[in-house]
């Protein structure tokens, strides 16, 4: 009986411990948003819940049609998003896309293809 | 032997052969994450050889799984008792074979996240998209036939759903054919015999493997099968053996009398080094002479030789495939008749193939999934064939 | 899109002899016409683009429009038999004759292209100005279109890859060709192998519009015999070789 309350006082603890460790370390992403400024739509919530299905509307619209410059576009994204120092919106939980990816655990598939960097240094790297 | 003892090895056996088949089922999830993870550059294929030794296993598989269905076909379609009681395991091995054939190709696709793709995205024109079609068709169909040949009530059921069996799976494996003969401009297929010709060689294969798997039925279960039932399947092994040796004959006869093709031809059959080295040697010795010599000789046709013969088919269907599709590719296009070329893209030159150890492992991944589905369907179902008045116990006790 | 410009006004100046005066007015119209859809407007069938190669003219050891194209691409340009090549330069021997010459050789724009025919998913598509694409997000990577081609047009993508070009977006596992320089046609602009060959002086590349009459590559398939490669097939290529 002495064992099981202090097993149960244990678990408690840790359970406690774990808590305020997370309060501290916030789960929540801390996201490098880039440029930032005026986003193409100005509600964040929005933004947030549905820039797949905008982009992906586009997507197919520029690809199979040809339709160009219009307002919801990648490269778009990344040139006002990618972080401040490594002008890219991947690489570590602070990067504006990966960061929320991974905080939500959505898998990003965009940049196995498309560019990450934003397109001055791409050119300027060089 | 008493009956308890004798389950109990049997389930002892049992489950060292599904260990056995998981194990090989592992080692082919290992290959394709592997070649999921750094992509194609881990296999030996390359931008001339496109389709590489995964598309020869599944390619076997498909083939071969409507193959087995045949031996269900003689039984209900056209009315042979012996054949009717393998009508079961045919219809499982059919499954499991499909199964283990999708799997290769699937898993072997450049993107295989995107599979569902190839369902929302259908293209009408497209073969491949018609063999996405029909293999899942076969699915359905295979299990409804099942049910059909297993369920005392449904036994009415059994000749037209057996029927609708066997015109799916000749449309599919003409769909398999197709697959081929639709690329034109390539002088290994442009064939129209190429349909009729993988019909053939799905009776011959299919008929292989069912006798592998019901010889090894008859060992676990400690049975012998009536000679004069397994006289009557090694005489049609023999048969379709002979006869897919003579489409293929026609199949490279006619593209002999092409004039554009003969180049081709001399390449697969004289001076292609691996390639007629794996057809001659290959399907036409171990694929077909010597399974025919088994099968026919006199003093021939006893299990042991039927058990060759049938491993030799299996053995030579894949040199077969091997020199189709690798071969096929390896011998180059020929974009500018009448010139010679050369490029940094191997315009005019032979491409170079050496199978990769993940290309392996995907495959036998494959044969291992057929293997198991096999294994557990023939036993929760219980599809060992029984022959009235022919099953002897081997040492009775 | 200067030097292409130019080479249009220095060829039509060339053709249309003593009226150097008038060729420049088509060369304009021409300019304009490229640069005539405006950013939102949807590609239209009443264009096709394509190209005319002059098999004289292009130059055996030459492989600047090949360099370009990996430029303007993001390509590697390694050779290695993995490695994606969207235009190679193909030497050629003619068994009679013997006469030697070369010619680049890329996705030929077909007006009925086999990989669209054969794709799965319809992820290679002909967009509605000719040109034969690969749309990355459906492609499966079954690389059956690379089986189809004609022409040995076709890559797949064996590696993982990183530092794509903005505009040219592509990746592992899928499949890829000469996109006719997409991106730079819907600016405007011509192709970057076209570019590259004026700029070295050998003018072997065409571009422009097959369908508009009035353009210098229209002018010029009326005027000498062309050759579309493996016309067998009728395919009816929007690439075009003369002089082969
Ligand atoms: S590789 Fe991609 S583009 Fe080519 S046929 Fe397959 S899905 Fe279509």
């Amino acid at each position: 009986m002495i064992m099981a309350r202090r097993l149960t006082a244990f678990l408690f603890s840790m359970f406690f411990a774990a808590a305020v460790h997370a309060a501290d370390n916030s789960p929540v992403p801390h996201l490098d948003i880039g440029k930032g400024g005026q986003c193409v739509e100005p509600d964040h919530t929005l933004m947030r819940k549905t820039h797949m299905n905008l982009l992906k509307h586009q997507r197919d619209e520029t690809m199979r049609k040809g339709i160009r410059g219009q307002k919801y576009s990648l490269a778009e994204c990344v040139e006002c998003h990618a972080g401040q120092k490594t002008n890219s919106v991947l690489g570590s939980n602070e990067a504006f896309c990966q960061g929320c990816h991974a905080y939500a655990a959505v898998k990003l598939d965009c940049f196995e293809c498309h560019a990450n960097k934003r397109k001055v240094t791409a050119e300027a790297s060089k | 032997m008493s009956t308890a003892s004798f389950s109990r090895n049997e389930s002892r056996y049992f489950y060292a052969l599904a260990a056995l088949g998981l194990f090989v089922v592992f080692l082919g999830y290992l290959g394709m994450h592997n070649m999921e993870e750094h992509g194609h550059i881990v296999s030996g294929m390359n931008n001339k050889v496109v389709w590489g030794l995964p598309h020869v296993f599944a390619i076997f598989m498909v083939v071969a799984a409507s193959g087995v269905l045949n031996i269900g076909s003689i039984g209900t379609v056209f009315g042979q008792t012996v054949y009717k009681s393998r009508t079961p395991l045919a219809g499982i091995m059919a499954i499991g074979l499909l199964a283990g054939g999708l799997a290769v190709l699937m898993l072997d696709l450049g993107r295989p996240d995107r599979i569902i793709i190839a369902a929302t995205y259908f293209n009408p024109t497209s073969v491949f998209a018609w063999n996405i079609f029909l293999y899942s068709g076969f699915f359905g169909l295979a299990v409804v036939y099942l049910w059909t040949s297993m369920e005392k009530r449904m036994y009415a059921w059994t000749k037209p759903v057996g029927l609708a069996m066997f015109a799916w799976r000749v449309i599919l494996t003409s769909g398999t054919g197709l697959i081929f003969a639709f690329l034109v401009v390539r002088q290994a297929y442009a064939s129209a015999l190429l349909p009729p010709m993988f019909i053939v060689l799905s009776f011959a294969w299919g008929m292989a493997v069912f006798l592998l798997a019901q010889a090894a039925m008859y060992t676990w279960n400690d049975k012998v099968i009536d000679p004069a039932i397994q006289k009557r399947m090694k005489n049609l092994l023999g048969l379709f053996v002979v006869s897919s040796l003579y489409l293929v004959a026609a199949y490279h006869m006619t593209n002999l009398y092409f004039a554009k093709q003969t180049a081709f031809e001399m390449f697969i059959l004289r001076d292609g080094g691996i390639y007629p080295l794996l057809f001659w040697g290959g399907y036409v010795l171990i694929g077909s002479i010597l399974p025919m010599a088994l099968v026919y000789l006199p003093g021939m046709g006893g299990t042991k030789s039927i058990v060759t013969a049938s491993s030799l088919v299996v053995i030579g269907s894949f040199a077969f495939l091997y020199v189709l599709i690798i071969g096929g590719q390896a011998f180059p296009l020929s974009i500018f008749p009448g010139y010679e070329v050369s490029s940094s893209f191997g315009d005019g030159a032979i491409a170079r193939y050496i199978p990769s150890l993940p290309e392996v492992q995907l495959g036998m991944g494959g044969l291992a999934i057929a293997y198991l589905i096999t294994l557990i369907g023939a036993r929760i179902f219980k599809t060992m064939p029984h022959d009235v008045a022919v099953v002897a116990t081997k040492n009775p006790d | 899109m200067n030097e292409t410009n130019l080479d249009r006004r220095d060829f039509l100046a060339k053709s249309s002899v003593g009226l150097a005066g008038l060729a420049i007015a088509p060369g304009m119209l021409l300019y304009d016409l490229a640069h005539g859809r405006p950013l939102g407007e949807a590609a239209s069938n009443k264009v096709r683009w394509g190209m005319l190669i002059d098999n004289n003219k292009c130059e055996s050891g030459c492989t600047d429009c090949v360099t370009a194209c990996n430029t303007e691409n993001g390509l590697s340009g390694g050779t290695k038999p993995t490695d994606s090549q969207w235009i190679r330069k193909v030497q050629l021997k003619d068994n009679f004759t013997g006469r030697i010459s070369s010619l680049p050789m890329m996705c030929q724009h077909c007006e009925h292209p086999p990989c669209v025919d054969v794709c799965p998913t319809q992820a290679s598509f002909k967009r509605a100005d000719g040109i034969v694409l690969v749309d990355k997000h459906t492609c499966i990577g079954c690389r059956y279109c690379v089986m189809a081609c004609p022409y040995q047009a076709r890559s797949f993508v064996h590696e993982v890859l990183t530092d794509q070009k903005p505009e040219v977006p592509r990746g592992k596992g899928t499949v890829e060709s000469c996109t006719l320089c997409v991106h730079r046609i819907d600016k405007g602009e011509t192709t970057a192998c076209a570019e590259a060959c004026a700029k070295a002086g050998h003018n072997a590349i065409l571009f422009g519009d097959l369908n508009d009459p009035e353009s210098a590559i229209a002018k010029r398939i009326r005027a000498v015999t062309s050759t579309q490669i493996r016309a067998d097939l009728g395919l009816n290529t929007g690439v075009r070789y003369e002089g082969i």
